[in-house]
């Protein structure tokens, strides 16, 4: 134990004679966390519109203004033509190009058909299936405003009609961030726990001084332990911060209980500090060390759910995901903060990042040779 | 000259003796374009659902196998009652509940109307939209049966074209993300960390109070992970076109030019950052700071910079591979010759020059 108090002093005494590493760690997730929820935004709007309306109707006119109206649009500029509409594109100043035919309010009337033509920048995928979708629905409503203003509404639905209510739970304002800071945090945890602790040892083998510590008698699990501790101590620490943040910057309160977010932070940071271990058991130099745990944590971070959905990768994905830690503890982020679940909704997850830390601290350990 | 290219020829040592380094950042391109290409997709199948039918007739059953019909979804399993329902949602399992309600037929045919409820998990927004269109469509399609014969007067439709990507792949965007992330990777992080290297053991006093100019000593280092950038850049291309499909339409020689104003960009960068860092850690997560997470989250390449607010818009200005990302796009995809993109291409010059010279004015022969 008294060994295990001097490792420790050591460490910290280490970490905090480093300010500048020690501002980045500091920094970097209170910059991340305030830039990170509103940059990472799927939500699509000002979509840039040319508009060639051949029809010069009043019904073109309002169609146009209700568009730019419903806040998702905003006009680039009138086209005269297809071609210069089409050249906006090109360019990169226009995503959708509207196409109002000549005698659109005129055929509307009489031949009660007619169509909008639309071409759309679909080199973002996302943007071009939300953007269109929305000119549908607004296309939808506007017909329905004009079908109103010629037919006079029945008393009675002459057809049957399905009704469907939708209501969201958990998030009803749709806010994106609700999403995606819980799992940005856990995300930020993982990779300066990781890193960190990879780093650390390995600069030690680098300059030589781990030497020192082989030829004392400490024992390799007290070495170990004295290792991961100051890291798991910066790991909560940051996510604290985080929590302050999420609660102070975004108002995300988390709905379920504090106590079962640390407590599976307390065994998911040794299964994280353990992967840095072993890392660091492998590797030779920082530089090593830093490829390989970089090599990782940019594939837990893909395949993670941080950005689409898991269940929507193929079988070989899902198996990797399997063995994600990182997607564990997104998981159980968006779950009880978002939905309070409790600790019986997450004990698999317990279970598993526990299993988890067990084998790579293991093996970290019997990796650990004092020898060259 | 000759001294130049014998330091040269250690630094390829340096970097070709350490093969688990060399195989990684030659292995993290294509990693990354697996995972973009094949497994990343923000279309949401196989979302796990459960359908609550108070009602059991004829409709909800057809209703509930045209859904379960559908690859969206799996319906787990039908539920009884709504606490049931909320403990499905808390335990993660499902992404979305149908209930029809009692008499729903009854309702339906006598009084022309009955609802259906949707309650969709909108802790992941996204998908519960998507989830919540895909049932609202099926149910339309399944009314649009019902009254076949009823023809609606005036109707407008949308005729759509998808310009340039009709398939809506992915894959058109982040090929371009991901060379320009790779490229910081290679030459700003794993530079500048070889720099400060060579200042934490000890060994640049050593190569500083040689007679060669320490300039040299700099060049010297950037040349081999210059190569491994190019290699880099030729895998991805390789990889896009013949793994994903993905020709390159504009010329390939305009690409690779292009690419080594963006590589001597980030060898800008990272011999910035290794004259400001002292330790390599602290190389590392500057690097990270100055030059991932701006890829990441300002160019574009993931998240639209359209929707993002105003002051992060104007910041992505700043971001040079926000430029480079716009410059290889518009090659690649649209097919765009130089007199498109000159005005990325002059803007990334500028950047670039200027790097160069802060960090050539910042240079000092002494170690502090």
């Amino acid at each position: 134990m008294r060994t295990l108090k001097f490792l420790l002093q050591k460490e910290f005494l280490q970490i905090f004679r480093d300010k500048n590493l020690l501002r980045q760690i500091l920094l970097m997730p209170l910059i991340q966390l305030m830039i990170f929820p509103w940059a990472a935004n799927y939500e699509v709007k000002n979509i840039s519109l040319a508009v060639v309306d051949y029809d010069h109707s009043s019904y073109s006119q309002k169609f146009i203004s209700k568009t730019i109206s419903s806040g998702y649009f905003k006009l680039y500029d009138y086209s005269a033509s297809f071609n210069e509409a089409y050249k906006l594109i090109e360019l990169d100043k226009a995503d959708i190009v509207i196409e109002i035919p000549a005698g659109f309010e005129k055929n509307l009337v009489r031949e009660n058909q007619q169509k909008i033509f639309l071409a759309v920048n679909a080199i973002n995928g996302v943007k071009a299936i939300v953007g269109s979708g929305y000119l549908a629905n607004i296309i939808n409503d506007y017909n329905s405003e004009i079908r109103l203003e010629w037919i006079q509404p029945q008393r009675f639905n002459p057809t049957p009609v399905i009704e469907i209510a939708s209501s969201n739970w958990f998030n009803p304002l749709l806010n994106y961030k609700m999403f995606m800071v819980p799992g940005i945090l856990a995300f930020l945890v993982t990779m300066i726990g990781g890193i960190m602790c990879a780093l650390n040892i390995v600069r030690e083998k680098e300059i030589g001084t781990i030497e020192q510590i082989n030829v004392t008698p400490i024992k390799k699990h007290l070495f170990i332990l004295g290792k991961l501790l100051p890291f798991w101590i910066m790991g909560t620490f940051v996510f604290t911060l985080g929590l302050l943040i999420a609660r102070f910057a975004y108002g995300i309160i988390p709905l379920g209980s504090i106590g079962v977010l640390y407590a599976f932070l307390a065994v998911y940071l040794f299964a994280v500090l353990g992967m840095g271990l072993l890392i660091s058991t492998y590797s030779d130099t920082q530089q090593q060390a830093m490829s390989i745990s970089f090599f990782f944590i940019m594939i837990f971070n893909l395949l993670s759910g941080l950005y689409t959905p898991i269940e929507s990768m193929p079988a070989w994905a899902k198996v990797i995901t399997d063995f994600n830690p990182l997607r564990y503890f997104i998981e159980v982020m968006r779950m009880v903060v978002l939905k309070g679940s409790g600790f019986h909704d997450v004990s698999h997850h317990f279970l598993v990042i526990f299993l988890m830390a067990l084998v790579l601290n293991t093996w970290a350990i019997l990796n650990y040779r004092k020898t060259t | 000259m000759k001294q130049l290219f014998s330091f040269i020829k250690k630094e390829f040592l340096h970097v070709f003796r350490d093969t688990k380094t060399l195989l990684l950042l030659f292995g993290l391109p294509v990693v990354q374009l697996t995972l973009f290409g094949f497994a990343l997709t923000n279309e949401v199948k196989n979302a796990k659902i459960v359908v609550a039918d108070y009602s059991k007739d004829n409709t909800t059953k057809q209703l509930t196998d045209k859904i379960e019909a559908s690859r969206y979804f799996d319906v787990e399993k039908s539920l009884q009652s709504h606490k049931e329902i909320e403990a499905a949602f808390k335990t993660g399992k499902i992404k979305l509940a149908v209930i029809f309600p009692e008499n729903f037929n009854h309702d339906l045919m006598h009084l022309n109307k009955a609802q259906i409820q949707i309650i969709a998990d909108a802790s992941d927004i996204n998908t519960a939209t998507t989830l919540t269109n895909y049932i609202t469509a099926i149910v339309m399609d399944y009314q649009r049966q019902m009254m076949k014969d009823a023809s609606i007067p005036m109707t407008i439709t949308p005729e759509i074209r998808m310009l340039y990507n009709p398939e809506l792949k992915g894959e058109h965007t982040f090929i371009p993300g991901i060379m320009a992330m790779i490229m910081l990777l290679v030459c700003a992080m794993m530079t500048s960390i070889s720099i400060v290297r060579e200042k934490e053991l000890g060994t640049m006093e050593i190569l500083l109070v040689s007679p060669f100019k320490p300039i040299m000593v700099i060049i010297a280092k950037f040349i081999p992970y210059l190569i491994i950038s190019f290699f880099n850049v030729t895998s991805i291309l390789l990889l896009s076109v013949y793994a994903l499909d993905l020709p390159i339409k504009g010329s390939i020689f305009l690409l690779y030019s292009e690419s080594l104003l963006f590589i001597v960009t980030a060898l800008a960068i990272g011999l910035l950052i290794s004259i400001q860092a002292q330790s390599q850690q602290t190389a590392m997560f500057g690097s990270l700071m100055a030059t991932m997470l701006p890829t990441l989250l300002l160019s574009g390449f993931i998240f639209p910079v359209e929707s993002m607010p105003l002051p992060l818009q104007v910041i992505s200005n700043i971001v040079p591979s926000k430029w480079y990302f716009i410059i290889v796009k518009s090659i690649m995809i649209k097919g765009a010759g130089f007199s498109a993109i000159w005005k990325e291409t002059l803007i990334l010059g500028v950047m670039t020059l200027f790097l160069l010279i802060v960090s050539l004015k910042k240079f000092q022969i002494r170690l502090a």
